[in-house]
């Protein structure tokens, strides 16, 4: 069997396109997602009865359903009920917040429980609103604790952005397949796309090791 | 100044608080003291509502705490607090603990509020250590941090909830020392502490509460010298030395 590693070289810029598209996807997703996910916790934490409710139903009902399904469902069913023509990228965008502010919700929370409930009674003795001790006191703190397990949930959106391929958006996974099917160098390109997805996982989950053992001392 | 009036509080058909009535005067040095869970605690902290009551009457000049149309926010703070556990923000440096609250509650510049916060770490003894997180101070140090905190938004009224209890016995007097320079300044505090020595000698009137009520509240001396109820002779004979 022949090797063709030349078809990466000479297929390179449409491969870096992906790639930017696929980094492109994954911060944007990590952005709004750490915001949803943010405010998704606040309203399972606030007083009464019907946020809090609304928020869990939501977060359980996300996490209850593939992800796939909820970017097939953005994709195609989103036109129908809006009449608005959003294209595949933000479609995908948000289809992952909506998804993974579920999952960062559940990570927040966690986080925002392990900070002690004295501190919020500080920042209340003092005049602060409920929503500014949360901003100014709560959160900070909650946020460095959770800092590696928010990395480490950002290494699995990543890797899940590549189910783009779905609906067609030319992200690095679908741009491999693509030049894969193309040229019939299935093996090579195959081969290359999972070999960068390791290198920069593994490389991010060296970081979150490094950034764990800085939190500990 | 602050007035209690029949003051009672439940938790679920728990009752931690029955008719309290009280009346604390401006500049008044009011100690709480009492055998634990006998609802000192949570008395003070319904002068600025981080504890609600279900029946009575609790007013901070003249405005009824517990209102629906009472703003909370305004009422705690013109009402410093510290507590048993200092509760200073540990991802904030000492000068930002204190310049927090002043710049989001009461809308002072950077600047300003790190004149007023310095000028109140001075009256600590604590100018020295303003660039240092409270993870670096030892716990006496970070109480006298929290003091200044409560203090830097010019507060009418001051409550202490236990504020040594945390501490190692070797940092209670640096703490209770600025709490008594803080009452000899003229300033209200309701304080509850076990420290007998230093309710003899700072306190106006002691308030001894048993199971939620107050059972006597009368000045320091005659308190200590000729208590009038059983509960607090025995109280005291537990606690203060032979």
């Amino acid at each position: 069997m022949d090797f063709d590693i030349d078809v990466i070289a000479r297929n390179f810029s449409l491969l870096a396109e992906g790639m930017l598209t696929t980094l492109r996807l994954t911060s944007l997703a990590l952005l709004f997602g750490l915001a949803w996910g943010t405010l998704l916790t606040l309203g399972r934490l606030a007083p009464g009865r019907f946020l809090p409710a609304l928020a869990a139903l939501y977060v359980n009902g996300i996490r209850a359903v593939p992800l796939i399904m909820v970017i097939f469902w953005i994709y195609f069913l989103l036109p129908v009920l809006s009449g608005a023509q959003i294209g595949a990228f933000y479609s995908a965008l948000v289809a992952f917040v909506l998804f993974e502010g579920a999952y960062f919700s559940e990570i927040i929370r966690a986080g925002i429980k392990s900070i002690s409930q004295g501190q919020l009674r500080a920042a209340l003795s003092t005049g602060m609103t409920y929503l500014q001790g949360m901003r100014y006191v709560i959160l900070p703190q909650a946020f460095r604790k959770m800092a590696p397990v928010l990395l480490t949930q950002s290494i699995a959106l990543f890797q899940d952005t590549s189910l783009v391929y779905v609906v067609g958006l030319m992200d690095f996974m679908t741009a491999s397949a693509m030049v894969a099917s193309r040229d019939g160098r299935l093996v090579e390109l195959y081969s290359f796309a999972a070999l960068v997805y390791l290198v920069i996982s593994l490389a991010a989950t060296f970081v979150v090791r490094r950034m764990e053992q800085k939190f500990k001392a | 100044m602050i007035k209690f009036d029949k003051v009672s509080k439940w938790y679920g058909a728990f009752q931690v608080l029955t008719d309290c009535s009280l009346q604390v005067e401006k500049g008044e040095v009011i100690v709480v003291c009492g055998p634990s869970g006998s609802g000192k605690s949570t008395l003070i902290k319904c002068v600025n509502a981080l504890e609600s009551y279900q029946s009575g009457s609790l007013t901070v000049e003249n405005i009824e705490v517990g209102a629906a149309r009472t703003d909370q926010r305004k009422l705690r703070q013109r009402i410093g607090m510290v507590f048993q556990n200092f509760e200073l923000y540990p991802h904030l440096n000492v000068l930002d603990n204190l310049r927090l609250a002043q710049m989001k509650v009461l809308g002072r510049d950077g600047k300003t509020a790190a004149d007023v916060a310095v000028r109140l770490l001075e009256r600590v003894g604590m100018q020295s250590h303003q660039a240092k997180f409270p993870g670096q101070l030892s716990g006496g140090q970070q109480q006298r941090v929290a003091i200044a905190r409560a203090l830097v938004m010019d507060p009418v009224a001051m409550l202490f909830d236990e504020p040594t209890s945390a501490l190692d016995p070797e940092m209670v007097s640096e703490v209770l020392d600025v709490m008594a320079q803080l009452a000899q300044q003229g300033m209200t505090m309701m304080c509850v502490t076990h420290e007998m020595g230093f309710a003899r000698r700072v306190a106006d009137r002691i308030v001894f509460m048993d199971a939620g009520s107050i059972v006597e509240a009368a000045p320091a001396e005659i308190f200590f010298n000729a208590p009038q109820s059983r509960r607090a002779r025995d109280f005291l004979s537990m606690i203060l030395p032979r």
